[in-house]
């Protein structure tokens, strides 16, 4: 019946630390790092993936052989649906298209703005 | 690929029914990912488009949002612990662990309601504006997935207890396993993509 007789589970333990450190490495990129916005959206979108990727392999057991290629199959698929819905979805609304009303629009004219805000 | 694991299969996938819910449950994420996906889609459309309605930077605060990720990160945690007992076989750790995780979900579910009524009473509402409306339903679905994560696991509880570790409680409780480390897989997003950028924009 006791199939894994390890006593402690490092790899969940190891997970945890590692995600603790991570988000608040992301906190402190957004709030108190000097980086240029998009840099800032980049770096935390990036920790936020590597989270997920945590979640997935120390968690999930998602290399676990029980139910074959399955977990993997769907969360890759999944992700890629996620990805063009949002990135597909800003591309076709947002992008080269000037809003008038509202801060922070996702064209090129308001990012500017915001540089220039953030700079001051 | 595979780590140091002994040859036999862990107590959940050794019926072919256990091995089959487990393949599709992971189908079920693959279909909740495209609908957070479409969700993430609306909010990152909407954005900035708050109207008369007060600004997300105005209103998010990063004290109440990293204390409800801690929660949830640490809910995930010892969900982990849990099944991690389960398959050791042990009864007694199961319940302990799967009891702190729900109590660590019910304080992020009653922090969630404590922040979306301090908004409702700075004057963002569902019905305030398009940002506020895709803003509340992409963190409303994951709270309702977190309370309804609750109330499954409360039921698997009363089950565990009467039953003890079997074939179908410990593939029931591996797959609530599952959609509970999801959840927290979708808040990482929700905090970045949602209150991390809304603070930098």
């Amino acid at each position: 019946m006791a199939n894994q007789s390890k006593k402690i589970p490092y790899q969940h333990i190891i997970g945890f630390i590692l995600s603790i450190t991570l988000t608040l490495l992301a906190a402190w990129t957004a709030i108190r790092s000097n980086l240029p916005v998009m840099w800032i959206i980049i770096a935390i979108l990036a920790m936020a993936v590597i989270q997920a990727a945590i979640q997935l392999f120390m968690f999930m057991h998602i290399t676990e052989r029980g139910a074959g290629n399955a977990p993997w199959n769907m969360m890759f698929h999944g992700a890629v649906v996620a990805v063009i819905l949002v990135a597909g979805s800003l591309f076709t609304m947002s992008f080269g298209f000037s809003h008038d009303h509202g801060g922070g629009s996702h064209g090129q004219h308001q990012q500017e703005q915001h540089e220039q805000q953030h700079d001051n | 690929m595979s780590t140091e694991e002994s040859n036999a299969k862990p107590l959940e996938y050794q019926t072919e029914q256990g091995e089959m819910s487990i393949i599709g449950f992971w189908v079920f994420l693959a279909a909740e990912i495209a609908l957070f996906g479409t969700l993430f889609a609306t909010y990152a459309v909407l954005f900035g488009r708050t109207a008369d309605a007060p600004a997300p930077a105005e209103l998010f605060e990063p004290g109440t949002v990293l204390i409800m990720t801690f929660i949830l990160l640490t809910s995930s945690f010892t969900c982990g612990i849990a099944i991690h007992e389960m398959r050791r076989g042990s009864v007694k750790g199961v319940m302990t662990w799967l009891i702190i995780t729900l109590a660590l979900g019910l304080s992020f579910i009653s922090l969630e309601i404590y922040e979306f009524i301090h908004y409702a009473h700075e004057g963002a509402t569902l019905q305030s504006s398009a940002f506020w409306s895709a803003f509340f339903v992409l963190a409303g679905t994951h709270g309702v997935h977190v309370s309804l994560g609750i109330g499954w696991a409360i039921l698997l509880l009363i089950q565990t207890a009467q039953r003890g570790i079997t074939p179908i409680t410990s593939r029931k409780i591996f797959i609530f396993g599952l959609y509970w480390h999801f959840l927290d897989v979708v808040w990482i997003f929700i905090f970045t993509g949602v209150y991390l950028i809304g603070m930098v924009l």
